[in-house]
């Protein structure tokens, strides 16, 4: 069985962003970028099961500009054993993603799909649904545990949801997204990243894949949260009172 | 390195012991007792350092937890070197005094509080307490004047103390000096965005300055494991080295200007902003590295350096100290200009930190005998990577690295970092420790470890880490690192800890130029008294 890891490259997590003076989005000149988070849990998961035997192959795929391929280089590093990197100018939102792993998916037939819960760039969690929905494949979504039946064909997945814990089985092909206590994503060790050197990333266009990218959403204007205001001291309970009532209105 | 075994030589040993890095002296022997006969008498006394006899200090009696076997020692050596008695010239604490403080600071900032008053008397290794019954908060330099000029006419001693993470006892008092904090000192007054320079209060915390300096795009160029707490005006009294020393180059250099205040009250404006400034004697120079001896840093103007986004740390093993050097060597020939920290930490030290730490993991998955941290810092993400790469697989084909990893993000990066800054964290959980900083050739460094693990034994544990970029190794024995031309204390400074010691690392002729040095400006002794510079020189 393949499995199909989608990755995605990302501001670091630990980076302070700024929004971008013209507020079309958050400055990402000089900034360190990173996997996505999330997507490196996927990618863990994806190789233990591999190394358990229930895998054959793990190919991770970015979509973006040509600076994708150091994520997949990382992915690769990790153990992944080919990268796919699909070109693309500029950022897509989630259902245009979801189209080009669809058309991947056609092409490259995994058993299973998995990718992180959301970006942490956009927060949009829906690339995972949408794949599985364009499928017509089952899906487990915030999987904080995976176990695999290969007689069965299944997958017996964990989902982490407001009330606890769901756990659901679906059968295979299926979509998986990590959620993350899932697992501890490896490091890239010296001996794997110099094995990763030879391993290939093979360039697709969005014409080889046959995807219309058109969007029917556009993104207007990018701004920050409004400051944390400082709080007031009130001088007596009175004066609170009076603040309560005619100011935040809530007595 | 920690030697959770503490030993001492007799007083009759330091004195006869004194050897100059260029000459032996030629009327003393140079005695090497053996190691056996400095071994201490501990006596595990629970928790908490309990005693209140400030001369015994050196004796260790604060224990921490016990060191499973490790409890009683036979006694073999005496400590009478390390007694240091309470100078009678001095004098007492009297209600007169604390009402002009009073007045000249307002009540808020005179603290007699005794919860507040022992934690400012204890140092942050739990090592050394003093029994001040009071503490300052200047607000401004003109009260830090007030202050001196005043304890100067009275002849009350007193101890600077900034974030109080010294590791040598040099920030808290000995007796009961007046506590000096300058902890409200703490704005930044100016920031050139052109060349760098920011001019600040002593009392600023360095992560703040840190964080301050990032949103404009700069970095402090100094880094330690205490920046969460120390002051600016500390690192420039202690001449704080850190992890970024051997990108940045020490204090001595980034510190364009300084602002203190002598034991009589003089305000010496020295805060230049600028890189070149050939007008006269530069006596900054004099207060870097002084530990508040010579006058009470209030002011600092420091250059710092632009911010460069591309960072890669790399956390690698290494079979044995030979390969660790070779790698240092080929690292700075290999990354050059990138290269920002290189430090080292032995199969011990990472085991004392998995053990005592939370959350922390061995980034490579097989044990092994010594572990070193590569960072480089430059400016284009992907070239500085495959020059890191490229130079880290060459090592490995070559046999200098057995395993290593690369961190791929930030959160990664954090975590190995964790690991090298953690041992001082963990060092102090595991109890009875005595830590101390020195600095070798590079070639010698991890010789004393080994030697001191030949004749300890089982008795304790023994462990070496540090910045092996700079040369320096922590801890040692001071008459090893004599013999081998090394500095008894690279970065911590000699505080009271080692005070009676400088003879292991300058010569008598030099010792003495610096005791003139400080008789001149501080006449009366009142500035960090019993520190620095051998008690035997200020003894009444």
């Amino acid at each position: 069985m393949k499995i199909l890891v989608a990755v995605k490259r990302v501001v670091d997590y630990a980076v302070k962003i700024r929004v971008k003076p013209d507020k079309t989005g958050v400055d990402t000149q000089n900034v360190k970028m990173s996997m996505n988070p999330f997507c490196e849990i996927a990618l863990e998961e994806a190789l233990r099961i591999k190394e358990a035997g229930f895998a054959k192959e793990v190919v991770a795929v970015s979509i973006g500009p040509s600076q994708c391929v150091d994520t997949l280089r990382t992915g690769l590093a990790m153990g992944a054993d080919r990268g796919i990197h699909v070109e693309a100018s500029y950022s897509f939102l989630p259902l245009t993603i979801a189209k080009i792993l669809k058309s991947l998916a056609d092409v490259e037939n995994p058993g299973l799909i998995f990718l992180g819960k959301q970006a942490i760039d956009d927060d949009c969690n829906q690339t995972g649904q949408m794949v599985a929905a364009l499928l017509g494949w089952p899906q487990a979504t915030f999987a904080s545990k995976v176990v695999l039946d290969k007689d069965k064909q299944s997958a017996t997945v964990d989902r982490e949801v407001d009330e606890g814990l769901e756990t659901l089985s679906v059968d295979l092909p299926a979509v998986i997204t990590t959620d993350l206590r899932l697992n501890q994503p490896r490091y890239a060790t010296l001996p794997n990243i110099m094995k990763a050197k030879s391993k290939p990333i093979k360039k697709m266009t969005l014409e080889d894949l046959k995807v219309d990218i058109k969007s029917d959403i556009e993104i207007v204007e990018v701004t920050e949260p409004p400051k944390r205001k400082s709080g007031v001291i009130v001088s007596s309970v009175d004066e609170l009172i009076y603040k309560l009532k005619n100011e935040a209105h809530v007595v | 390195m920690m030697m959770i075994h503490r030993w001492r030589r007799s007083g009759e040993f330091v004195r006869s012991a004194c050897k100059s890095l260029s000459s032996l002296r030629p009327e003393h022997n140079s005695m090497s007792p053996p190691v056996s006969g400095f071994v201490n008498r501990y006596e595990s006394k629970g928790k908490t350092f309990q005693s209140n006899a400030w001369n015994d200090h050196n004796r260790e009696l604060d224990l921490g937890r016990n060191l499973g076997m490790m409890q009683q020692y036979k006694s073999f050596g005496s400590s009478s070197a390390s007694k240091v008695q309470r100078n009678p010239l001095f004098s007492s604490l009297e209600p007169k005094d604390v009402s002009y403080f009073k007045e000249i600071l307002g009540d808020k900032h005179v603290i007699e509080d005794e919860e507040r008053l022992e934690t400012a008397n204890t140092d942050w290794m739990h090592k050394y307490r003093g029994s001040s019954k009071l503490m300052l908060l200047p607000k401004n330099t003109e009260e830090v004047s007030q202050i001196l000029k005043y304890c100067d006419s009275r002849s009350l001693a007193v101890v600077p103390q900034g974030g109080n993470t010294g590791l040598v006892g040099g920030s808290v008092p000995v007796f009961d000096e007046v506590i000096i904090n300058v902890g409200l000192m703490n704005k930044v007054l100016s920031f050139d965005e052109v060349s760098g320079v920011l001019v600040c209060e002593a009392g600023c915390i360095l992560e703040n300055l840190a964080t301050f300096l990032d949103t404009k795009g700069f970095v402090m160029p100094l880094d330690l494991g205490a920046k969460g707490s120390c002051h600016i005006g500390g690192n420039v009294s202690t001449n704080a080295g850190g992890l970024r020393l051997i990108r940045y180059g020490s204090l001595h250099g980034t510190v364009l200007g300084l602002e203190a205040v002598t034991a009589n009250g003089n305000v010496l404006d020295m805060l230049g902003t600028l890189r070149k400034d050939n007008t006269g004697y530069d006596l900054k120079h004099l207060f870097i590295g002084s530990e508040g001896s010579l006058g009470i840093v209030t002011k600092v103007s420091i250059l710092t350096q632009p911010k460069m986004s591309s960072v890669n740390l790399a956390f690698i093993a290494c079979k044995d100290f030979l390969s660790c050097q070779k790698l240092l060597v080929e690292a700075k020939r290999n990354l050059g200009e990138i290269l920002s920290a290189f430090e080292f930490l032995d199969n011990n030290s990472m085991d004392l930190v998995l053990n005592h730490l939370d959350g922390v993991r061995n980034p490579v998955s097989s044990s092994e005998n010594f572990y070193i941290l590569i960072e480089t810092t430059g400016s284009g993400e992907t070239y500085d990577r495959e020059k890191l790469e490229a130079f880290l697989l060459k090592s490995l084909e070559q046999g200098l690295v057995s395993d290593g990893v690369i961190a791929q993000d930030i959160n990664q990066a954090s975590s190995f970092w964790r690991i090298r800054e953690g041992i001082t964290e963990a060092l102090q959980k595991a109890g009875a420790c005595y830590k101390y900083d020195l600095s070798l050739p590079v070639e010698e460094i991890y010789n004393i470890v080994n030697d001191l693990r030949g004749r300890l034994g089982d008795l304790a544990n023994v462990m070496g880490y540090g910045h092996l970029g700079d040369g320096l190794i922590e801890p040692y024995v001071y008459e090893w690192t004599s013999k081998h031309r090394g500095s008894i204390s690279a970065e911590h400074g000699l505080g009271v800890m080692k005070a009676n010691e400088i003879f292991y690392s300058k010569s008598p002729e030099t010792v003495a130029l610096m005791v003139s040095i400080k008789k001149l400006l501080d006449p009366k002794g009142i500035l960090n008294p019993y520190k620095v510079l051998p008690h035997s020189f200020f003894s009444p």
